[in-house]
């Protein structure tokens, strides 16, 4: 227990707890926004479509993700292509557009 | 140039029907022709809580569905010439409502009308994104209480990035903040948010504070918008809230509790 604690006599209202809770999640989910463009969705399904006309993929194994740091906006886009032989996803092509902001 | 507003919250139960109610009647009190159009398909109250659900017809998705024309459908109110309400259908039908066919009944108001008022129903579903599309302006009815002001966060959101502004890139619609069922004496206490910590939170301008009255329940007994029962705290707070959004500059009232030569004269 700290000084600070033992001199505190009361503990924190109800009302600042949930204050203290909902600015965090609040916060939380303002920096979610941000990085989920509502475009993603639509971008992924055309993606989609485009590559299924190659090689036959299953939704899940292509990942559309968008990542934000302080210079730069990354798109990754990851597919497992199935193996020719044995139907079986192995081989993995990444390729990742940067743009800088 | 008409005005749509929407009285949105993602959460239910929070006030906006009795808002849309008292907002929509002030705005016509004050010389405004207003129409007041009830989303909340299946489910509609708005009529009763202004007192003229015998007099439903014809309702929303009747004119969307041109069975009826809109002149069918809207019902004027009986205490003031200005006031138009068009009701829900009680149709289960949740597709009954279109973005064409709203957009369509919403410019066709717009001929005639200087305010459109939009009670949305709850939650982020078809109706409620409806009712928020069209809107200039949006009023976020919020009570002070976690999951409420975490709902209208999400709200804003929504009407920053789905609404027809947004997708035009016009100018956003303007946001405020409504609280509603506030009480000062437990804000006090430390049992509930306060003002200043909900418009923290969310960041909005603050049109203003109705607080938590018995008075609403009366006036929805009796089929009459609170704000025409004109001695009562809630019927301030609304009417200050209509002065407020048309222009006025109208300090904030019940925010703070009465000190006791407040509560041993004041009602
Ligand atoms: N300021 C208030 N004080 C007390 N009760 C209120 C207040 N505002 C709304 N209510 C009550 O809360 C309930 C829900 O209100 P309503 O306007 O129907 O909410 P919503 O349309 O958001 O679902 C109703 O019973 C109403 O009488
Ligand atoms: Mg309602």
């Amino acid at each position: 227990m700290s000084l600070l604690d033992f001199f505190r006599t009361t503990r924190p209202s109800s009302a600042s707890v949930a204050k203290e809770r909902l600015q965090i999640l609040v916060a939380h989910e303002h920096s979610q926004r941000k990085t989920a463009p509502s475009y993603l969705p639509k971008l992924q399904k055309e993606l989609l479509a485009v590559i299924s006309k190659y090689v036959q993929i299953n939704p899940d194994d292509m990942r559309v993700n968008l990542e934000q740091n302080d210079h730069e906006e990354i798109l990754e886009l990851s597919i497992s292509l199935p193996d020719e032989k044995q139907e079986k996803p192995h081989k993995k092509s990444t390729p990742t557009h940067r743009r800088r902001g | 140039m008409t005005r749509t507003i929407v009285i949105t919250s993602g959460k239910g139960g929070v006030g906006k029907t009795t808002t849309s109610a008292s907002f929509s009647m002030g705005l016509a009190k004050s010389g405004h022709k207003t129409a007041v159009i009830d989303f909340d398909v299946g489910l509609r109250n708005l009529d009763l809580i202004l007192g003229c659900e015998r007099r439903v017809v014809y309702d929303f998705v009747n004119v969307i569905n041109e069975e009826a024309n809109l002149n069918q459908a809207l019902i004027r109110d009986k205490r003031c010439d200005n006031l138009f309400i068009l009701p829900a259908s009680q149709t289960r039908d949740k597709d009954a409502l279109s973005i064409e066919g709203v957009g369509k009944v919403i410019d066709e108001l717009k001929q005639d009308f200087d305010y459109i008022v939009c009670d949305s129903p709850a939650g982020i579903e078809k109706g409620a994104m409806l009712a928020m599309y069209y809107a200039d302006d949006a009023i976020i009815v919020t009570n002070p209480e976690v999951s409420s002001v975490r709902d209208s966060d999400r709200m804003l959101g929504i009407l920053s990035s789905k609404s027809r502004r947004s997708e035009q890139n016009e100018e956003p619609i303007s946001e405020y903040l409504l609280l509603t069922r506030y009480d000062p004496s437990r804000v006090k206490k430390g049992d509930m948010l306060s003002v200043e910590d909900v418009q923290e939170i969310l960041s909005m301008d603050l049109l203003g504070v109705i607080p938590e009255s018995q008075d609403i329940l009366n006036a929805s007994n009796a089929g009459e918008p609170v704000i025409l029962q004109g001695k009562t705290n809630a019927a301030q707070a609304y009417q200050d809230v209509v002065d407020r959004y048309l222009g006025e500059d109208v300090p904030q009232r019940f925010i703070n509790q009465k000190g006791f030569l407040g509560r041993l004269f004041g009602g």
